[in-house]
């Protein structure tokens, strides 16, 4: 249907100049490119600069529970975002609201039409009664997967044959890279990618990350405790406990006054309610979060980037 | 005993016809209950056959066809407890899965309803009419084309329910095709070894074939076959020493099982 195409084309092109993010649109192209999937141009005023996902106020309240609130941001194509946090903080659940898995009670969240998702479990457990090769997970439920290939680019092709019950945390967290990333997705998700992977292992998997992110130029989003190791190859961190703290560039955001309470000091953590910090002088210094938090009673000095007072207001991020 | 008037007897060929189906089908069911932990589950489902078969009296209702509905009412019913309750899947399942038995039992004994329990229990193979013969012909047909149509859907499922979410697997509805496969099973497989030995015929067979097999097709392969050889041999045990068939084809399954176990352990 040669000329119901053009209109369609038009249609859509006309739509996107007007109006590019409003849901109907974005629906409409949805529903367009449904109908044709041979309108693959309509992708194109999308592509680069268009946010792959965007999350306006989220929320979500269970059982009386606010487990998120606020939650506004927005993935880009080719871009890494690590969310930091404390245990509880709601990383794996704002991860589940951004993949769909749990409906937010509050809030929207605009995905771009037809986005190809890949999503890196925390864990696989599986029965040990599963029998089951690397090989075959990669290629189940994805057409034409050259398993081989998925796992070169993990540096893992001696796995091929191993079976899915017999690998090591690290081992296996390269194998759910592999699958996540022969997808060709257009955004990686990724919750807690090193867990169970030695220390060696983990500034390995951050790089496997980076260089994915290059050669697919897909948006990244990655839920990790060690920011000293994903600092390198994250364009953006998000602070999350509840809310968004801060976030910004990870140089920003290690040295604001949130991000230092909550992870300035390993050690001496105890929870209280505060409304002030105190800097390194010991003045007290308006304060931006007015929650609980658990926080150290000073920052570490040996951390890298000690907030000075006149530096604080670079947390802003730079959007 | 007379082996040429036995082997031309339409009874014995019924049985073995009807063991035989239960079997093919129940060694990938059985293959996906053992990778998702669902031996209690199935337990729970086939219990409550009992008060489905009650239900089929009260009715008028054909009984496989009440043992279907019920179940597969139940198969809803435990989804929606699991999401909802605070309770581990565990206990849960505990707690229904015997008062639903002794509330079939107490139901029947109540309104009088005149059957023999002890085959409901144990199943008897050996009084599966034509009629019977058709319905599970047709049972098992559907549970293998649903197996056939969503088994990489059901593998990818079994393997991690949130990441084949993610990769647009509908799981809400593989889930409930896989329960009411299950609840189709307990249907058919109630005449063959009875309510209480059903989860028996879903398990160990899948159980042995783990040690043979390099994939899940093989394990799902040779379950099934597993599944037959033990419906021969117990049916022949039945014949020649006269033992309930349904406990004996457990019986002989689980003579199988023990022999692989025996096996690798001297291997």
């Amino acid at each position: 249907m040669p000329t119901n195409t053009h209109q369609h084309r038009i249609k859509g092109c006309d739509i996107i100049i007007r109006g590019l993010h409003s849901p109907a649109v974005l629906s409409t192209i949805a529903i367009l490119q449904r109908q044709n999937p041979s309108l693959t141009s309509l992708e194109s005023p999308l592509s680069s600069s268009t946010p792959l996902i965007r999350a306006h106020d989220l929320g979500l309240n269970i059982g009386g529970r606010q487990l998120l609130r606020d939650i506004t941001l927005e993935l880009r194509p080719a871009e890494i975002v690590t969310v930091i946090g404390p245990n509880g903080a709601g990383k794996t659940t704002l991860l589940r609201l951004l993949l769909g898995l749990t409906k937010p009670t509050s809030g929207t969240i605009e995905r771009r039409p037809a986005l190809r998702l890949g999503y890196m479990p925390q864990r696989l457990q599986i029965d040990s009664s599963m029998p089951m090769t690397v090989s075959r997970f990669l290629q189940l439920g994805i057409d034409d997967v050259s398993a081989a290939a998925a796992l070169d680019r993990v540096a893992a092709k001696h796995l091929a044959n191993a079976r899915l019950t017999d690998l090591s945390g690290g081992e296996m967290q390269r194998v759910l890279l592999a699958r996540a990333a022969a997808r060709k997705p257009q955004l990686l998700v990724l919750d807690e990618p090193t867990q169970g992977v030695d220390v060696g292992g983990q500034s390995e998997v951050y790089q496997l990350i980076a260089q994915l992110r290059d050669e697919l130029q897909c948006g990244v989003l990655l839920v990790s405790h060690d920011l000293h190791l994903v600092m390198a190859a994250t364009d953006r961190v998000l602070c999350l406990n509840q809310h968004i703290c801060c976030h910004g560039h990870p140089e920003q955001v290690s040295k604001d006054p949130v991000y230092l309470e909550m992870f300035g000091d390993k050690l001496a953590l105890y929870t209280h309610h505060h409304n002030h910090h105190h800097d390194l002088s010991g003045d007290v210094v308006d304060e931006c979060c007015d929650h609980d938090h658990a926080h150290a009673l000073t920052p570490a000095p040996s951390r890298p980037g000690v907030r000075t007072p006149g530096k604080r207001k670079n947390s802003g991020g730079r959007d | 005993m007379d082996w040429s008037q036995l082997l031309s007897s339409t009874f014995l060929w019924y049985a073995l016809a009807a063991g035989l189906l239960v079997a093919v089908v129940s060694g990938p069911l059985g293959c996906f209950a053992v990778w998702r932990r669902m031996a209690y589950f199935g337990d729970t489902l086939a219990h409550s056959a009992l008060l489905g078969v009650t239900l089929g009296f009260v009715l008028h209702i054909q009984p496989t066809l009440a043992v279907v509905a019920s179940s597969c009412v139940l198969a809803l019913l435990l989804v929606y407890f699991q999401r909802r309750q605070n309770l581990s899947v565990d206990t849960l399942l505990g707690i229904l899965s015997h008062s639903m038995l002794a509330l079939g039992i107490v139901t029947m004994s109540l309104l009088k309803i005149n059957v023999d329990l002890l085959s409901l229990l144990l199943g008897d193979l050996l009084a599966v009419s034509s009629q019977d013969l058709a319905l599970m012909a047709v049972a098992a047909v559907i549970i293998a084309a649903l197996l056939w149509y969503l088994w990489p859907k059901l593998l990818a499922f079994t393997l991690h329910e949130e990441l084949a979410a993610v990769e647009g697997v509908p799981v809400d509805k593989v889930r409930l095709a896989l329960m009411l496969m299950l609840a189709l099973l307990i249907a058919i497989a109630m005449k063959v070894v009875g309510v209480l030995l059903i989860t028996a015929l879903l398990i160990i067979p899948a159980a042995t074939a783990r040690r043979l097999s390099a994939t899940p097709e093989q394990m799902a392969g040779f379950a099934s076959l597993i599944g037959c050889v033990s419906v021969v041999v117990g049916l022949t045990m039945s014949v020649v020493w006269d033992s309930p068939a349904g406990p004996s084809i457990v019986l002989a399954a689980s003579l199988f099982f023990l022999l692989g176990h025996v096996r690798t352990a001297c291997a």
